[in-house]
C-alpha cells in the first residue's frame, strides 16, 4: 500500500523537473546580450530583445512593493497586536480570503477604477493591481511573524514605561523582522510572476516608458503570454528565453528567502 | 508627559487600524464596482444569464453557463487528480519519513517549488509541450478504445477541458499538500500509538486512525485547492482551447470564466463589457464562497499553529 505513496510523490516531482528542464533547454538558445538589451522587433526580424519588459516588470513590482509594504505590514501589526478586537478579526478573515482570490478579477477591478477613469493604460495601474495581490500576503506573514514574538518582551518593554507604539515598532517588529522580510520577499516573488492583473492595466508595450501614468507598459509575463500563444517560432523561442530569465529571478528571490533569512518556505506561507 | 505618550499611541493605533480598514474597504469596493459595472447586463438578462448558453457579441446575446461549466469541470478534474496525490505526499512525509526529517524537508521544498513557478510558464509549457503529449498518449488512445463512453467521446483536442484540468492539478498540488501536512502533523501521537499497540500495520494506522481524525482538515485542503483552481487564469486560458461549448467530452475544447475575461475584455464596450463584468461577478462569488468555506474549516488549524 505504501508503494502508492511513493507513486504520488514521483507523480508530483516529475512535472517540476520536466517544466524546469524544458524552460532551460528551450530558453538558453534565446538568451544573448542582444536579447537582454534590445527592444522587441517583429517576428521575422532578428536582433529583437526584451529589455523594455525587464524594465517594466522591475518598475511595476517596485512601485507595488512601495505601496504594499506600509499597508500590509500595518494591517499585519494590527492583526497581531490588537488581536482581540472585532475590527481585527473581521479584517484578518477578509485578508485571508483575499490571498487566494482570482487575480483576473483584481485586474478587472483596477481597470474599472484607474484605466477607465484616466482613459489610459499605465505602469501605475499595473503596480496598483500588483500591490492588491501583495498586501494580503504581507499582511498575513507579518501577523504570523509577530505572533511568534514572546509576550514577555512586550510586557517587559511596557513595564519600563515605553509607550505602546514604540514597543511595537522598536521591540516587537525588530524581533520579528526576519519573518517580515521573508513575507515581503515572497510577495515580491509572487508579484513578479503575475500576468492577469497586468493584462487590463498595463497591457503591452514595445518601448521603454517615459511616463508612469499614461503609457501602456510591457512586462515579462505579458510578453511570455503574447509570444507563447503566437504562431511564430522565433517569438516562441523568445517566450522560452523570457521564461528562463523570469525563473532565474524567482530562484534568486527564493534563495534569498531560504538561505539569507533561514526560514522554511512552507512555514511562511500557510497554503 | 502622559498626554505626549498617549498622543503617540493614538496616532499609531489609528494608523494601524486604517491599514486593517483598507483591506475591508478593498474587498467591499471590489464587490461594489463589479455590481455597478454589471448593472446593465443584469437588468437586461436577469437570472437567465446564469442559465443562458449563447455567447454572441454580434447579436448582443450573452449567457454564462458554458463558462461556469468549464470552470467547474476543469476544477473538478484538477481535484480528482490532485487531491489523492497531495494526500499521498502528505502522508508519506508526515507518517512514513518519521526517522528521516531531512528527506521530508527536501521533499516539502521540492513540492513548494511547484508553487513558485509562475502561472504563465505553466501555460507556455502546457500549450507548447504538454498538450500535444496528452493528446497523443492519453486522449487519442482513450478516445479510440473507450470512445463510446461520453467522457472520452468526440474529437480529441490538444487544448481541452482535460488538459486544462491536468495542468490545474499540478498547480494546486503544492497548496493542498502543504495544508494536508499541517493537518496530519496536528493529529496527536496518542492516536497512532494506540493503534500500533493493538497490532495494526502502518497502513491500517494511517487509514483507520490518522486520516479519519484529520478528515475536516483535509476537507479544508480540498476546498482551498478548489478555490485556487477556480480562480486560475493564465495557464487555463492557454490550454483550454477557448471554444464556447457545453459538452460531456473531456477531450474537447472549452472555455472558463476567467479565460473569457482575459480574452475578450479588451475589445468590449457597452452591453458586451457589462456582461463580461457580470461574468467577473459570478467568478467573484464562487471564489468568495469557496475561500470563506475553506478558511472557516482551516481557521482552527492555522491559528492554533502560531499560538506561543
Amino acid at each position: 500500500m505504501s508503494i502508492l505513496l511513493v507513486v504520488a510523490v514521483v507523480l508530483a516531482v516529475i512535472p517540476l523537473i520536466y517544466i524546469l528542464g524544458d524552460v532551460i533547454i528551450r530558453g538558453v538558445p534565446a538568451i544573448s546580450l542582444t536579447f537582454l538589451t534590445h527592444l522587441p522587433t517583429g517576428p521575422t526580424f532578428s536582433g529583437g530583445g526584451i529589455a523594455n519588459t525587464i524594465a517594466g516588470t522591475f518598475t511595476m513590482v517596485g512601485i507595488a512593493t512601495l505601496i504594499a509594504i506600509p499597508i500590509g505590514v500595518g494591517a499585519g501589526i494590527f492583526f497581531s497586536e490588537w488581536s482581540g478586537n472585532k475590527l481585527s478579526t473581521v479584517s484578518s478573515f477578509m485578508n485571508d480570503v483575499l490571498t487566494g482570490f482570482p487575480s483576473m478579477v483584481i485586474g478587472l477591478f483596477v481597470f474599472i477604477i484607474l484605466v477607465l477613469t484616466t482613459k489610459h493604460f499605465s505602469a501605475f495601474a499595473g503596480a496598483v493591481a500588483l500591490s492588491f495581490i501583495m498586501i494580503p500576503i504581507i499582511g498575513r506573514t507579518t501577523d504570523e511573524s509577530l505572533k511568534l514574538v514572546p509576550t514577555t518582551l512586550r510586557e517587559a518593554s511596557m513595564a519600563l514605561g515605553i509607550p505602546r507604539w514604540k514597543t511595537i515598532l522598536r521591540v516587537v517588529v525588530s524581533t520579528g523582522k526576519n519573518g517580515l522580510i521573508t513575507g515581503i520577499v515572497l510577495a515580491i516573488a509572487r508579484a513578479t510572476g503575475e500576468t492577469s492583473p497586468l493584462l487590463l492595466t498595463a497591457a503591452t508595450g514595445t518601448h521603454f516608458i517615459t511616463n508612469l501614468f499614461n503609457q501602456p507598459t510591457g512586462s515579462m509575463t505579458i510578453l511570455i503570454y503574447q509570444y507563447g500563444t503566437s504562431p511564430y517560432a522565433s517569438w516562441q523561442t523568445q517566450a522560452w528565453g523570457t521564461a528562463l530569465v523570469l525563473i532565474l529571478i524567482m530562484l534568486a528571490l527564493n534563495i534569498i528567502v531560504r538561505f539569507g533569512i533561514g526560514r522554511n518556505l512552507s512555514e511562511a506561507r500557510m497554503d | 508627559m502622559a498626554s505626549k505618550l498617549l498622543r503617540g499611541d493614538t496616532i499609531a493605533t489609528i494608523g494601524f487600524a486604517a491599514a486593517a480598514l483598507f483591506i475591508i474597504g478593498l474587498l467591499t469596493a471590489l464587490a461594489v464596482e463589479l455590481f455597478s459595472g454589471s448593472a446593465t447586463s443584469i437588468s437586461k438578462f436577469g437570472i437567465g444569464f446564469l442559465s443562458g448558453t449563447t455567447w454572441n457579441p454580434d447579436h448582443e446575446v450573452f449567457g454564462a453557463l458554458p463558462f461556469i461549466y468549464g470552470t467547474l469541470l476543469t476544477s473538478a478534474i484538477a481535484i480528482v487528480i490532485g487531491l489523492p496525490i497531495s494526500i499521498g505526499i502528505a502522508v508519506f512525509i508526515s507518517e512514513r519519513l518519521n526517522g528521516h526529517l531531512g528527506i521530508g524537508y527536501g521533499l516539502g521544498t521540492l513540492v513548494d517549488l511547484l508553487a513558485a513557478v509562475p502561472s504563465v510558464i505553466y501555460g507556455l509549457w502546457g500549450l507548447l509541450i504538454f498538450a500535444p503529449l496528452l493528446r497523443d498518449y492519453v486522449e487519442i488512445p482513450l478516445n479510440k478504445s473507450l470512445g463510446f463512453f461520453p467522457l472520452f467521446g468526440g474529437t480529441p483536442y490538444a487544448t481541452s477541458f482535460f488538459t486544462a484540468g491536468v495542468v490545474l492539478a499540478i498547480m494546486i498540488i503544492p497548496t493542498m499538500t502543504a495544508v494536508s501536512r499541517d493537518v496530519l502533523r496536528a493529529v496527536p501521537n496518542s492516536q497512532r500509538e494506540a493503534m500500533y499497540s493493538l497490532g495494526a500495520t502502518d497502513w491500517e494506522v494511517t487509514q483507520k486512525s490518522v486520516l479519519p481524525y484529520a478528515r475536516s482538515g483535509i476537507f479544508g485542503a480540498f476546498i482551498l485547492g478548489l478555490g485556487r483552481a477556480v480562480g486560475e487564469t493564465m495557464a487555463v486560458t492557454m490550454v483550454i482551447g477557448n471554444a464556447v461549448r457545453i459538452s460531456p467530452n473531456l477531450f474537447t475544447a472549452g472555455y472558463s470564466l476567467s479565460s473569457l475575461i482575459a480574452n475578450e475584455f479588451g475589445e468590449a464596450t457597452g452591453l458586451y463589457r457589462s456582461s463580461i463584468i457580470e461574468i467577473a461577478l459570478i467568478l467573484f462569488f464562487i471564489a468568495l464562497i469557496v475561500n470563506i468555506f475553506a478558511r472557516l474549516l482551516l481557521w482552527r488549524v492555522s491559528r492554533g499553529k502560531t499560538r506561543n
